[in-house]
């Protein structure tokens, strides 16, 4: 299509499309090319996200709603006229004329008029109280009528119905019923089984719904009292919300004698023409392939093909996939492809989990090669991966059933989203492909979501690809930046595991000598604690000694965790969580002496609150003279290896779970590893010492022990997974001495056991082979370095309190023996506390 | 800066090579820093703005690029030892002051 200079257009509609449009258009205009564009809006708003309308209730307000403000079309030059719709169209004369009476000329009109509630004509739908679930100015009538309100209805089950009576409960209404005429909620997105899991998830949130119910008659004088159905039953309410499904607004379209579809919808073809070739339909008012639109998705795509021809390209609006994933209300709603397809056209694989809310489907070819469709509810993770494989005609494995059910043993299924083709669509909205996300992480440099955002556009619409592109994002990083990212910083170009191998084999004791040798510059925050820690872990020499002290992180720079105020706290190792009374009135000694806030701490000891920096090594020297030792809590070390009581008193225990806990607490004490480290080992298997969320648990059978590794707590909860059962104590360390050094050899920095796993190629299965099969032929190594480790260890508190000269730099100041002036504390339950943070 | 009065802080040997300490000068808390691979020495206030901390003295030195800087144990805040400024917030900055060393002492001009 040609384009003249300046070209005069014309939107008839300031919806989301109709906005969207204009930022097209705007985007994609060529040098030479100069449109006057000027756009009518029947709302009082500018365009906004009508997607994610029910949020009003949820507190957000226009504003956040706004696609962009009008300050956005006078900085673009568009002329905009809101509270005005177009009321005529003279297609002879090619000119508009609005509600106020202003008449524009145009050389393309754009009608982007979108779509009203459709209102069936029941009887008394013109009652008080009866409202429709479409504009803000729609939901603010009902927020202040539902004030005065106590039972209220919404007809419609589908999305935005259901949204609406969770919003009436919201509002505070005492029930909120659904009423739907088809068999089933979301009758266009998901089949009964669906429905019937929705229903539950949906019933136990308080509403409720009420299917095949056709509604006759709306009661009540001026104002509804309530609903005849037409089965002889009816409903009290006093309030009603319409949502019965949508009407294209074609009715300007029709008065312009524009083809239009009897069932509404203006006609148009494949380029969006409407029956006069200077005028496109787009959005929810054109109907395309003989069907309405009624999603964001292929509006924002009928806005880009008309935007795309008016500046000279070439584009036209194909059929569009409806695939779709909501949250609706908390529960995860999705189909794709052909939801519907029964047998023997395909096959269908069904999974239903009543308890937990669940309901899968998944329609496969005939031949099982290929994924036709299928349905979600209640858990739609998988939601992106099905939609590629189905839309890409991908070739299934073997078991298809684990594109739903996971893979049970065996490998993943899958190869996950990097096997995609490149022009598979990964951000529908905004229309961007793999091969786009790809080209900007890996060529220009856009490695984060944000970055994205802003030059591709990706995840800006509905957000839900965003899963998607941060797994491309890595994906791309690991396959082409390789090491950009995974490099310790700007001194070092290695990677962790890298530069550790190159440590042991240059047999490097000092950080100087490691940047001398393997890096650049001075070093810093980032590289200085790492290169301590490998060092730690390779030689675990004191700590403090030669210049590894000032490349100490702020708790191993004095061992011991800095607090709020500048003091630091001081745990005593305690093995296992066993402790004899005299050691008990020690701590408690200490901690009156130095005047010291007392704390149990998770990992079953005892945590001693607010010491000045100049008390640590008297602190010390008493706490080993009882008899204690350095507990690491501020290490990325071995923490503590909590234990149930068992057998010795439990009348459950099956073994002596305190005795083997305090054995392989002192074999891996002082051990530095990646991140921390924590461990527990429970008597039975009720598992009281909760060794199963431990980087590696331990727990009691009849015929010896099971070990479990790779749990974490913390922010990211995970349970540990099996490695060995049953098997005895000296197998049991074997195992955890070979698991230890592949994870200290292995792991990114800062990583915890259960992250590494979770990024290890193979997962647990391999994790398995290497270290009780022995795939890689490394365990004797593995065991030798363990051992090396286990036989140097010194208490490095004891070696302070020895040492004169480490000795001398626990000092506030180097010049005054005095102690920090500024650190004050509070009382509080006859302890103290630190002030808080200014 | 007008006039500078050098203070006697303490001996090389009180500062850790390539790390800080802290000197109690006039009621203030300067810390110091041995930057011994590049030869050089810095002062700055021991407090780190972000929070009020008494603790830069004992933060990683190194550098960025060219920019010798000093990282604040509690939350990494990291400030340039030449300007002060602080290089991961614009909001924060702390002041700077010349060292001289002579005869294995260190001295402090405020």
């Amino acid at each position: 299509m040609k384009a003249v200079s300046n070209t005069r257009i014309v939107v008839v509609g300031n919806g989301m499309v109709g906005y969207k449009f204009c930022e097209k258009l705007l985007s994609r205009k060529k040098d030479g090319q100069d449109f006057t564009i000027t756009v009518f809006g029947e709302e009082p708003r500018a365009a906004y996200d009508r997607v994610h309308l029910s949020e009003f209730f949820a507190g957000k307000t226009a504003d956040d709603l706004s696609m962009a403000g009008v300050e956005w079309y006078a900085e673009n030059g568009i002329r905009l006229f809101l509270s005005d719709p177009v009321v005529d169209i003279d297609r002879e004369e090619k000119l508009v004329r609005s509600h106020h009476g202003h008449i524009v000329y145009y050389d393309y009109l754009i009608m982007a008029t979108g779509s009203g509630a459709f209102v069936p004509s029941i009887p008394g739908v013109e009652k008080d109280g009866v409202f429709v679930y479409r504009t803000i100015e729609d939901l603010e009538l009902i927020q202040s009528y539902a004030k005065k309100a106590r039972k209220g209805a919404v007809i419609g089950g589908g999305l935005l119905g259901l949204e609406a009576a969770k919003a009436l409960l919201d509002l505070g209404l005492e029930e909120a019923h659904v009423v739907e005429f088809a068999p089933r909620l979301m009758p266009r997105q998901i089949d009964e089984a669906g429905s019937r899991m929705l229903q539950s998830q949906l019933e136990s949130l308080g509403l409720q719904i009420h299917l095949s119910k056709s509604t006759q008659e709306i009661k009540g004088e001026d104002r509804i009292e309530g609903m005849q159905f037409a089965d002889n039953s009816s409903l009290d309410v006093d309030m009603l919300v319409i949502s019965a499904g949508i009407r294209p607004r074609d009715e300007v379209a029709k008065i312009a004698g524009l083809e239009t579809h009897p069932r509404g919808g203006i006609v148009v073809n494949n380029q969006l023409q409407t029956s006069d070739p200077f005028i496109f339909a787009i959005g929810e008012c054109a109907l395309a392939h003989h069907m309405i639109y009624g999603l964001i998705a292929p509006g924002y795509e009928m806005a880009d093909v008309v935007a795309t021809m008016l500046t000279g390209g070439e584009k036209e609006f194909l059929p569009y996939d409806m695939s779709t994933k909501l949250k609706l209300i908390g529960t995860d709603v999705a189909s794709f492809g052909d939801p519907f397809v029964e047998e023997p056209a395909c096959r269908t694989i069904r999974y239903e989990n009543k308890a937990k809310g669940i309901y899968k489907r998944i329609n496969v070819s005939t031949d099982g090669k290929t994924l036709l469709g299928g349905i979600l509810v209640g858990e739609a993770e998988q939601y992106n991966m099905l939609l590629q494989t189905c839309k890409n005609k991908t070739i299934l494995p073997p078991d298809s059933e684990d594109l739903i059910l996971g893979s049970r043993g065996g490998e993943e299924a899958g190869a996950g989203v990097m096997s995609l083709p490149d022009d598979a669509l990964i951000c529908s909205c905004e229309a961007v492909t793999k091969g786009m996300i790809c080209h900007e992480v890996g060529e220009n440099g856009h490695h984060t979501v944000d970055a994205l955002k802003k030059c591709c556009k990706a995840g800006t619409g509905c957000g839900g690809c965003i899963p998607m592109v941060k797994d491309l994002i890595a994906g791309v990083m690991k396959e082409k930046g390789v090491y950009v990212r995974n490099v310790v910083c700007e001194h070092f170009d290695y990677s962790r595991q890298e530069l550790l191998d190159l440590v042991k084999m240059n047999g490097l004791r000092t950080y100087g000598a490691v940047l001398d040798h393997h890096g650049k510059g001075d070093g810093c925050e980032v590289c200085k604690p790492l290169v301590a820690s490998l060092l730690a872990s390779l030689w675990n020499e004191n700590i403090l000694e030669k210049d590894r002290a000032v490349a100490q992180d702020s708790n191993d720079r004095y061992l011991a965790n800095i607090q709020k105020g500048g003091t630091y706290s001081v745990v005593p190792r305690i093995p296992g969580g066993e402790i004899t009374p005299e050691k008990l009135i020690v701590i408690g000694q200490v901690a009156q002496k130095y005047n010291l806030y007392t704390k149990i701490t998770g990992g079953q000891r005892i945590d001693l609150f607010g010491a000045h920096l100049g008390d640590l090594p008297e602190i010390w020297e008493e706490l080993i003279n009882a008899g204690f030792e350095s507990g690491h809590a501020y290490g990325k070390s071995l923490r503590t290896v909590k234990s149930c009581v068992g057998s010795t008193w439990c009348r459950f225990g099956v073994q002596d779970s305190v005795s083997f806990a305090i054995e392989v607490e002192d074999r891996y004490k002082g051990l530095r590893s990646p991140h921390k480290l924590k461990s527990a080992v429970s008597g039975c298997v009720r598992e009281c010492a909760e060794a199963q969320s431990k980087d590696f648990g331990i727990i009691a059978t009849e015929k010896g022990w099971n070990l479990f590794v790779c749990g974490n707590g913390g922010a990211k909860p995970q349970h540990a997974q099996l490695l060995a059962s049953d098997v005895d104590k000296e197998t049991c360390l074997r195992l955890i001495d070979r698991f230890l050094m592949f994870y200290i050899k292995t792991a990114d920095p800062l990583t915890r056991t259960a992250t590494w796993l979770n990024k290890m190629e193979g997962g647990m299965n391999y994790l398995k082979a290497v270290v009780v099969d022995d795939v890689l032929g490394i365990a004797e190594e593995l065991e030798r370095d363990m051992q090396n480790l286990i036989d140097v260890y010194k208490c490095e508190w004891r070696e302070v309190v020895e040492s004169p000269e480490l000795r001398k730099r626990f000092t506030h100041f180097v010049n005054t023996p005095i102690k920090d002036p500024s650190i004050t504390f509070a009382d509080m339950r006859e302890q103290k506390r630190a002030t808080e943070w200014a | 800066m007008n006039k500078v009065t050098w203070h006697m802080a303490c001996y090389v040997d009180d500062i850790p090579e390539d790390g800080g300490g802290c000197a109690f000068i006039g009621g203030k808390q300067i810390a110091i820093y041995n930057f011994a691979r590049r030869g050089e020495w810095y002062a700055t206030d021991n407090q780190c703005p972000h929070r009020q901390q008494m603790a830069l003295s004992r933060g990683m030195i190194g550098s960025h690029g060219e920019e010798p800087k000093v990282a604040c144990p509690f939350h990494k805040k990291t400030f340039s030892l030449q300007t002060g400024q602080c290089l991961n917030d614009d909001e924060y900055r702390i002041n700077t002051f010349p060292v001289m060393v002579k005869e294995n002492r260190v001295y402090i001009g405020l």
